[in-house]
């Protein structure tokens, strides 16, 4: 009968936690920092643990979101296969590593789940970033964590990229997601959301331990934000300097409906631009600071229910159906 | 020429001012205001006072950074500005002697009347003024002219004129130094409602400057100020690294009270750290990004008021 089916997936024996992707996205260098030296002081051996990975230690030594290019853009397919140059920056050679360390990427022996922490400047409470809107583990962590946490506003965002064209480092394992926590500003931690990022871990670890001792978690529906497209700031024609701000009304509003009409920016001489778009949708990464040099003021996405069937572990290598 | 006169302090006309951004490259609302005034100046025109906006930290600007090589805005000491210029001298060093040279010299007759220099915090401060001398009478009488122009709205005054913890910032050429800092404001991020609240300070400060030097008279007044009395580090272990975060009372609490015994941080895993202090404080600067490096995670004040001479054109 539809609903009673339950999806049997392997058992998530490898997950990875990485902190620092961005070097100056601290709750989760701290988180991990801590994690670390948890683990140390317990020096407990059991159950399984999961990977800590520290990304980019430069850039979190300088506190820099990246000390040469983007780390969180350098694991597409062909990023990862295009040959090494004797001076890559830094962030390619860590790419490999990781891809080495947690991957490789595409293959049977990659690591069953990456969780990577992220800080945003935008006021986007705690978002699930994955690639995938049929991703059953990703989306039943996103449901259990927005029951263990009901006052932490949370959404799941889904970028339709296939795996190939998959760019960050939450790609390189079989199931994936970057946890997005803001608004926090680069450089500093605040400890409501550094807390937040902590609780959510937490909660993902318990669900994983749960699954692989063989829970069954029950179906439900998942509200998912599937972005559609960036929009860029409004810029001079000749020198490119951005000539308008994200306006007042729609600064800290993310999620919320934006409709066409709506106030998008605000020129410095005050004039309001209106958004020219013809459908509604909802924006997300508002005024995210590492966006500017990127073009992007916010992102829309188009949002819609997707239904998650029942979920349960298998020690078969592959999705089993049992009704 | 300032001279005293019966509790009447009489100052030359303000004709030489100018408005700094960018001396921190990241902090967007002054890059912004800057530039914006570069290309129009109308807005920040006045009779009889030419104001000049000028971009102090370009190299920072450009890279979106706070600096470049070290602080500009703590690179305005006796040391620096006399070192042999040199292009080994790190940038903002040679910065700070080319500043001095068109706005200073710092401490002559030749310096720059006033200067307001633009900086945001991503600190819970909302619009704050930053006052370096407590005999400075003219600011004093400025700083109170704002603070009623924008009355109901809260524009607070912060004097640092403590002897160790006073720096030497790019305002300092000039003879009224003015710093301006409004947040909270990640770095490197432009918001619309910080931008004007920047913007409408200004405005009352230039207006203040038009009526002194049309020969208004600023009766004797008082002026509530915070007044810097300690930085507070970051609880750190063995090797320098913090252990501890703004505890979740104290975030975003800045210029409230803060007793002995309040919350102050909290660990990593959880547990609070209580302040210890001898008094009731008021903190500000509350986890400013930039402060990490400099071991601060908050300065304490306390509440003091200051009077004000009547302040004249001479």
């Amino acid at each position: 009968m539809d609903g009673q089916e339950a999806v049997c997936l392997p058992k998530l024996s490898r997950v990875a936690v990485c902190g620092g992707t961005h070097g100056n996205e601290l709750s989760g260098v701290y988180l991990v920092k801590e994690m670390m030296k948890s683990r140390k002081e317990e020096d407990n051996e059991s159950g399984s643990q999961p990977v800590l990975v520290l990304s980019n230690p430069r850039a979190t030594k300088k506190c820099l979101r990246y000390t040469e290019v983007d780390l969180n853009r350098c694991f597409s397919r062909d990023a990862l296969n295009s040959p090494l140059l004797d001076i890559a920056p830094y962030e390619v050679l860590r790419s490999r590593e990781l891809d080495a360390l947690l991957g490789p990427k595409g293959s049977p022996y990659s690591v069953d789940l990456v969780c990577d922490l992220h800080n945003t400047t935008s006021n986007m409470g705690l978002c699930f970033i994955a690639y995938s809107d049929s991703d059953w583990i990703s989306m039943h962590i996103f449901k259990h964590l927005k029951r263990c946490m009901p006052d932490i506003p949370m959404r799941y965002i889904h970028f339709d990229l296939p795996q190939d064209e998959s760019y960050s480092l939450d790609s390189v394992g079989k199931h994936g997601f970057a946890m997005e926590i803001g608004p926090q500003p680069h450089g500093v931690v605040r400890s409501n959301i550094y807390t937040t990022m902590k609780c959510g871990v937490q909660h993902m670890l318990d669900w994983i331990h749960l699954f692989n001792s063989g829970r069954v978690f029950e179906g439900g529906f998942v509200d998912v934000f599937t972005l559609v497209k960036h929009l860029d700031y409004p810029r001079d024609c000749s020198t490119l300097d951005i000539i308008a701000a994200i306006h007042p009304q729609l600064q800290d509003r993310d999620f919320c409906l934006l409709n066409p009409g709506d106030p998008l920016f605000q020129t410095f001489s005050g004039e309001t631009m209106p958004y020219n778009g013809t459908e509604s949708l909802h924006p997300f990464f508002i005024n995210e600071c590492a966006y500017y040099e990127k073009g992007i003021a916010l992102s829309l996405s188009r949002l819609r229910r997707v239904k998650i069937p029942a979920v349960c572990a298998t020690s078969e290598q592959h999705a089993v159906i049992v009704t | 020429m300032s001279s005293y006169n019966n509790n009447n302090v009489r100052l030359n006309a303000a004709r030489r001012v100018a408005v700094f951004g960018g001396t921190h490259g990241n902090e967007m609302s002054g890059v912004t205001l800057v530039n914006l005034w570069m290309k129009n100046s109308a807005e920040i025109q006045r009779k009889g006072v030419a104001t000049k906006p000028f971009i102090t930290n370009p190299k920072a600007v450009e890279k979106c950074s706070r600096y470049v090589d070290t602080d500009l805005n703590r690179a305005f000491t006796a040391e620096n500005l006399s070192a042999p210029s040199g292009e080994d001298l790190p940038y903002e060093v040679q910065r700070a002697q080319e500043i001095n040279k068109m706005f200073g010299p710092k401490g002559s007759p030749d310096a720059y009347d006033v200067i307001f220099d633009l900086h945001n915090t991503t600190s819970n401060m909302g619009s704050t003024l930053i006052l370096e001398s407590s005999k400075d009478h003219f600011n004093l009488q400025m700083m109170n002219y704002i603070k009623k122009a924008l009355a109901p709205a809260s524009c607070l005054v912060l004097l640092n004129e403590h002897p160790l913890l006073k720096y030497s910032t790019s305002r300092s050429v000039a003879k009224h130094p003015v710093g301006l800092e409004v947040g909270p404001q990640p770095q490197g991020v432009l918001r619309s409602n910080i931008f004007d609240s920047m913007r409408v300070i200004i405005k009352h400060a230039l207006d203040f400057i038009e009526l002194f030097n049309e020969g208004v008279e600023f009766p004797p007044c008082t002026v509530e100020v915070f007044r810097v009395l300690e930085r507070v580090d970051y609880p750190r272990d063995a090797n320098g690294n913090i252990i501890a975060m703004v505890h979740p009372n104290l975030q975003d609490c800045d210029w409230e009270p803060l007793n002995p015994g309040d919350p102050m941080f909290q660990t990593f895993d959880g547990k609070t750290i209580h302040y210890q202090g001898p008094g009731t404080v008021y903190p500000t600067f509350i986890n400013e990004a930039a402060y990490y490096e400099k071991q601060q995670a908050f300065v304490t004040t306390k509440r003091e008021t200051l009077v004000a001479c009547a302040v004249k054109k001479a």
